[in-house]
């Protein structure tokens, strides 16, 4: 589904991820784990196509297309959710509004009708009881004025109304208390755990991996994937530390 | 009589496009639209100005006791457009002003407003957004007088430039002249450019990054345009103001 190959990517003429290569298949979840400037975050919006973010070798494809071929929100449309670990303030645009482009502008761009008011309530309001948030939430202006946990709650009541078929999830577990984790991880569960769909999580730690069971997880360590292994993979790096295991 | 051309020496068209002035038709300048506002009425004006040939309005609005006079302008249009408006304020009474200037080219779009307090307990409220690409410049002055007799006078002058490419310029120039020793005034000015995270943001969602742009430049124009308290003339200046973005090289 997902397919990185021989990645290497720069930022500012650095070079940060170098030769990073990841298969992901429908039906998977795969956690990235790895010491901070390990290049998790530079691999999320590397995929996501975050102008600065230079590929300078290496491939990546999703469901058979190119995806560095296109731009962010082509990508997006394609089938991409990049959960973002400080996720933006827009002032004076509403969520419902925000989303309402973002999903009409991607039904749009796969040759799909557009959702009208009602429909895109009726959508908003289902996920956002699905991940406890409030309907009010969404009609005040995107992320302004949320907390920590708010925010990461609201990424994911974007995502159950975009319903990607691939999501990068970066360090969406940061900043949340342990009721939230549990919500935002049985809303990672709800949406993105099918036969269709896949899931990377990028994280320090293993607690939100205790709500959402990788099939894979993997150390990531300047800029490649160093060691594979399964969930027991992130009990022993909880437990001895990156260099322990890594060495 | 020959009119005197007013130069950028003159504190008041410091930032015109002179050049412009010059093309003015001559009864332009000495036309002053006047306005009265009786005691305890209300009235509110939504414009949109700016063509293709420079156009300068100059409104005089004087506001007797306790009346309430709203503006809303957009000036947009191709060429140098000036809105210029003169307030004098009775006691309790409120002036309220929602401006935008938008556009791209070389023109210069601008807001100048004298409000004279000369009553007691009078208030206003100003609100400008400059939206300006390509070679344009959008300008503000604002001048806030208060007389003696202006006292628990409650005046907020509030101005936001946005420069959507490099080249363009917006100058803000408030001022503030007070007399009266019991008032409150708050005056504010930024200028910047669209938010890159919020733009990255919206793509990665979906949006197209004139989408984006269009979103962004709205939220920024809407501070202006949200105490018209008609639903109808606020899609109208709203939509007036949008459809300059279309089609500009960004």
């Amino acid at each position: 589904m997902l397919q990185i190959d021989n990645l290497h990517a720069t930022v500012a003429d650095k070079p940060i991820l170098n030769g990073l290569t990841l298969q992901v298949n429908a039906g998977e979840v795969h956690a990235i784990m790895g010491p901070n400037g390990a290049g998790k975050s530079t691999l999320a919006y590397t995929l996501g196509g975050r102008p600065g973010y230079e590929v300078t070798d290496g491939s990546v494809t999703l469901n058979g297309q190119d995806l560095l071929a296109l731009d962010p929100h082509e990508r997006a449309a394609a089938g991409l959710f990049l959960g973002f670990q400080y996720p933006v303030e827009i002032p004076g645009v509403s969520n419902v509004q925000f989303l309402r482009e973002a999903l009409n502008s991607q039904r749009r761009a796969r040759g799909e009708a557009p959702l009208t008011g009602g429909e895109f309530l009726k959508l908003a309001r289902e996920k956002a009881a699905l991940l406890k948030l409030d309907m009010d939430m969404l009609k005040r202006q995107v992320n302004v004025g949320f907390s920590g946990g708010e925010k990461k709650r609201a990424e994911m009541v974007q995502m159950g109304i975009l319903d990607p078929a691939v999501a990068i999830l970066d360090e969406t577990d940061s900043g949340l208390d342990i009721d939230a984790l549990r919500v935002v991880g049985d809303g990672i569960n709800a949406i993105m755990r099918r036969p269709d769909k896949a899931v990377v999580l990028i994280t320090h730690y293993q607690r939100l991996l205790d709500y959402v069971r990788p099939d894979f997880v993997h150390i990531l360590s300047k800029g490649r994937i160093i060691k594979t292994g399964g969930p027991e993979l992130a009990l022993e790096l909880e437990e001895h530390g990156y260099e322990a295991v890594a060495a | 009589m020959t009119l005197q051309l007013p130069t950028t020496r003159d504190e008041e068209w410091r930032y015109a496009d002179t050049s412009a002035i010059a093309r003015l038709a001559p009864d332009q300048l000495a036309t002053w639209k006047e306005v009265s506002l009786a005691a305890g009425e209300t009235r509110r004006h939504a414009m949109v100005v700016g063509g293709d040939a420079p156009e300068l309005h100059r409104i005089r609005l004087t506001l007797d006791a306790n009346a309430r006079g709203e503006m809303f302008v957009v000036v947009t249009g191709e060429d140098y457009t000036r809105v210029e408006v003169e307030v004098v304020l009775g006691q309790g009474a409120h002036f309220e002003l929602g401006g935008v200037t938008i556009g791209g080219g070389d023109a210069t779009r601008e807001i100048v407003t004298r409000v004279r307090h000369a009553g007691q307990g009078s208030t206003s409220h100003q609100v400008v957004r400059s939206v300006h690409w390509a070679q344009a410049t959008g300008n503000f002055l604002g001048r806030i007088e208060v007389a003696r007799e202006g006292q628990q006078t409650d005046a907020a002058q509030d101005f936001k430039g946005l420069l959507l490419t490099r080249g363009a310029s917006a100058n803000a120039r408030p001022e503030l002249e007070i007399f009266a020793d019991d008032v409150k005034c708050a005056h504010g000015a930024s200028i910047g450019q669209l938010d890159e995270a919020a733009r990255f943001y919206m793509a990665a969602r979906g949006i197209s990054a004139d989408a984006a742009k269009a979103l962004l430049v709205q939220a920024f124009i809407a501070d202006a345009l949200a105490a018209l308290d008609d639903d109808g003339e606020r899609e109208r200046l709203f939509a007036v103001a949008l459809a300059s973005l279309e089609g500009a090289a960004l």
